[in-house]
């Protein structure tokens, strides 16, 4: 089976316990108030720090969340503390950047590129995967190292262009960078290339001598684009960074690279705050296919560590039953087991809640986009599980290590599936039980990392 | 101990530039001013702004306000001498013991100065009249061999590489050489890698279940390299590796620049991996022992 409902169903927990804490202080008044969201906006802050959000950044955004919730009114089926989580959300997002900005290469070809950021950032690979994305859309694109600096960076984006299938203009590393860029401009020009991508060497923002240099290479180049790279996983200096390349360079964009990690991320909303530029994609691996639009809201829900799962709280909390979520969370926290029972109860949550396919639009980016689209069709193995679970008796969901393999046999012909899905299906629901227990202690990245290696299609 | 001074001046440079940015000089912060609520405030913001991590900071803030001190210049010396106390226990040397070849295996995510770093340190073991021979590991990554290759031919070290994808066996081959030559030291470069990534964590461990099959023993040291400019993250990689590894130690890089590496402290403090070597620039003599009393300064003036 997909095993898709344990990607779901412990981050439901999760979040139960996180908006639990949040609401138990808060719940049954009206309005929010200076007073009813204090505690609550202080577990924002610690969120935002945790995720790296840059300390000013935080103040400000907690101030502006106090001030656009002071007096709002809690509509609807919401509580007070889901009414303000939901405002946090809204808020992260929006200040991120609403929708989606993509490349703005109108101008009189070549429209050049030019790559801008800290050592390691994800410069050299983040150019071949635009190289990619612009060569798919039938764009003559070439490539260009002004890296003379790091030992073979200059053959890195080489065997990066190649793969890319876009041109490599030659450079070595005993020429004048700024030579380089004149000299590819040049030849961009006279062979009719819609694009030239130029790769720089990584440089500290406080590098006088090279950050100076890539003024210079902006001047002579004047990129219609001037992309700044991060790191995802870049900390609390983001904005010093952030200010300092873009106080020398136009820059025009940010891309957010190694999403793919377990960082959260807050470096967007810092990066984003201190520039005004718009993140127009986030790298999500090594690989040149490894790059997608960035997704405003998304990125929120990650900042704030909450998957996408907040949205799909909100929409969905009418067909969820909390009572049920909550059932399962108090047994575990009492010490008892995570028993075949509760695992066919969460499956009917997750029947309710549209599916699987439903599901996965509200995963977290990374994970959603390592499960293979086989897995989307089915649907089909949910029922198959709970057929299988129907045919046990209750004591035998109570305690499924009582299941050996006459009742086995009984079981898989009751269900009409052959053995082996019956042991298939224990030895996932063992593995669930044993996160189930880790989430205890828990930590969301630790058993999403866990969770990937059971499930099968996972990366 | 001139390197570790110059390391001292070079970070204190480094920070003195972030604080102009920031406007929050620790130093002039706390001189000549009373202790009061506000001044913990503005010590709590420059810890975490240093990447120190809210637990870490908290911590640190409490044990000083429980001092009950009066004076900035006291609460100065007593916020170093309690950074200095938490760093300490991650201050180790790195000795090269009997065995031969000495295998030193580093790890690490992507982009964070592994490749750099080993240049870095074949010149610190060859300063020290060490042989050395690196091992390409990195079968991944575009160019990172020839990456390679190029800081063995800066320190005139041999590299062992192989054209094949399977990082187990060029460093078993690499251990092969080393005693053919009587290599004493063997640095093993690795794909970058980040603990998300299942099977790449898996398939570093086999990497090191390699090096111990080649040789009993191997390998002697494993360094996680992480970098100053990463926040909350570092504590993470450092707990994924060393449950996939064990390390024996860390490195941290990029120290440079204006990120202080804070996020130090709060491993220090919950997965306490000693701290080798910090690295202070890109060029081959920037590497430098760690001493946990000049970081502690360094990170607050
Ligand atoms: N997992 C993952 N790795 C990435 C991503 N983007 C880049 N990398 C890796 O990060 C490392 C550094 O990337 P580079 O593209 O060499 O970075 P750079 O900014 O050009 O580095 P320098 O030129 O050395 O400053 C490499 O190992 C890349 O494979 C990403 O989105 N996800
Ligand atoms: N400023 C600075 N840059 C560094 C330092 N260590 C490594 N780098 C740079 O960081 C980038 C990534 O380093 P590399 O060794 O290729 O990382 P790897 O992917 O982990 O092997 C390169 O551009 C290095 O020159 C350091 O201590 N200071
Ligand atoms: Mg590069
Ligand atoms: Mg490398």
């Amino acid at each position: 089976m997909s095993g898709t409902s344990s990607v779901y169903h412990p981050m439901l927990d999760n979040l139960t316990a996180r908006l639990a804490k949040i609401v138990k202080q808060i719940r049954g008044e009206a309005r929010l108030t200076e007073a009813n969201i204090q505690d609550a906006l202080r577990e924002v802050r610690v969120a935002l720090l945790e995720a790296d959000v840059a300390l000013p950044v935080v103040k400000q955004f907690i101030e502006a969340v106090r001030a656009s919730a002071l007096g709002e009114e809690v509509i609807g089926s919401l509580t007070p503390g889901q009414a303000l989580v939901g405002l946090v959300h809204r808020e992260l997002a929006r200040l991120m950047g609403g929708a989606n900005v993509g490349l703005d290469l109108a101008t009189q070809p070549p429209a050049v590129i030019l790559m801008a950021g800290l050592q390691g950032s994800g410069k050299t690979t983040t150019a071949g995967k635009l190289a990619k994305l612009l060569a798919a859309d039938k764009k003559k694109v070439a490539l260009v190292s002004c890296d003379v600096y790091r030992p073979a960076a200059i053959e890195q984006l080489k065997a990066v262009a190649a793969q890319a299938g876009a041109d490599f203009v030659e450079s070595k590393s005993g020429e004048n960078p700024v030579d380089i860029a004149r000299r590819a401009l040049e030849h961009a020009k006279t062979r009719y290339f819609d694009v030239l991508i130029v790769d720089t060497a990584g440089r500290l923002a406080i590098d006088e001598e090279m950050m100076r240099e890539i003024a210079e290479l902006h001047a002579v180049l004047k990129p219609v684009e001037t992309l700044f790279i991060v790191d995802a996983m870049q900390g609390q200096d983001a904005v010093n960074v952030a200010r300092a390349f873009d106080a020398r360079l136009p820059l025009t964009g940010v891309i957010l690279t190694k999403l793919d990690g377990d960082a959260r991320g807050g470096v967007a909303l810092s990066v984003r705050q201190v520039t005004g530029k718009p993140i127009k994609f986030a790298g999500v691996g090594e690989k040149l296919g490894g790059i997608e639009p960035f997704h405003p809201e998304r990125m929120a829900a990650r900042i704030l560590g909450m998957g996408d799962i907040l949205g799909l709280v909100e929409e969905a909390h009418a067909r969820i039953d909390l009572d049920e979520a909550k059932r399962v969370a108090d047994k575990l926290k009492r010490g008892r087991g995570f028993d075949l029972e509760d695992f066919k109860a969460q499956i009917a949550q997750m029947k309710k809640m549209g599916g699987v396919a439903a599901l996965l639009d509200k995963l977290p980016a990374q994970l959603a986009g390592q499960i293979s689209p086989a897995q989307l069709q089915d649907d089909r193995q949910i029922r198959r599980i709970e057929g299988i679970i129907n045919s046990m008796t209750p004591a035998e969901r109570a305690d499924p290590s009582m299941l050996k393999a006459s009742r086995k046999r009984r079981i898989a012909a009751g269900a009409g599936v052959p053995v082996q899905a019956v042991n298939q299906l224990l030895n996932q629901f063992e593995q669930m039980q044993k996160m189930m227990k880790m989430m205890k202690g828990g930590n969301m990245a630790r058993m999403l990392r866990n969770m990937k290696g059971v499930l099968p299609g996972l990366r | 101990m001139v390197a570790a001074l110059s390391w001292a001046a070079r970070l204190k440079a480094g920070l003195a530039r972030t604080r102009e940015v920031l406007n929050t000089p620790v130093p002039v912060l706390l001189a000549r001013r009373r202790v009061d609520e506000s001044l913990y405030e503005e010590l709590e913001a420059a810890l975490l702004q240093a990447d120190c991590g809210v637990a870490a900071t908290q911590a640190i803030v409490s044990s000083l306000r429980r001092k009950k001190l009066e004076d900035g210049e006291a609460l100065r010396r007593a916020l170093k001498d309690a950074l200095a106390e938490l760093l300490l226990p991650l201050e180790r040397k790195l000795e090269i013991t009997g065995a031969r070849p000495f295998v030193i295996m580093l790890a690490g995510v992507n982009g964070s100065g592994k490749t750099t770093s080993i240049g870095k340190l074949a010149h610190w073991l060859q300063l020290q009249g060490r042989s050395v021979l690196l091992a390409a590991g990195d079968t991944f990554r575009a160019a990172a061999r020839e990456q390679l290759v190029a800081w063995g031919e800066r320190n005139a070290v041999p590299v062992i590489a192989q054209p094949s994808g399977d990082p187990g066996a060029v460093l078993f081959d690499a251990l092969g050489a080393a005693r053919a030559r009587g290599a004493e030291v063997v640095i093993a470069d690795t794909a970058g890698r980040l603990p998300t990534q299942l099977h790449l964590m898996e398939e570093i461990r086999k990497v090191k279940r390699v090096a111990a099959k080649a040789q009993a023993g191997a390998p002697h040291e494993v360094l996680l390299v992480l970098d100053a400019n990463t926040g909350q993250n570092a504590l993470a990689q450092v707990k994924a590796f060393d449950d996939a590894l064990g390390l024996t130690g860390l490195v941290l890089t990029k120290l440079d620049g204006t990120a202080k590496g804070g996020v130090v402290c709060a491993i220090a403090r919950e997965r306490p991996v000693p701290l080798l070597f910090v690295g202070v620039g890109e060029d081959i003599d920037d590497l430098r022992p760690f001493v946990a009393r000049d970081f502690a300064e360094a990170l607050v003036g």
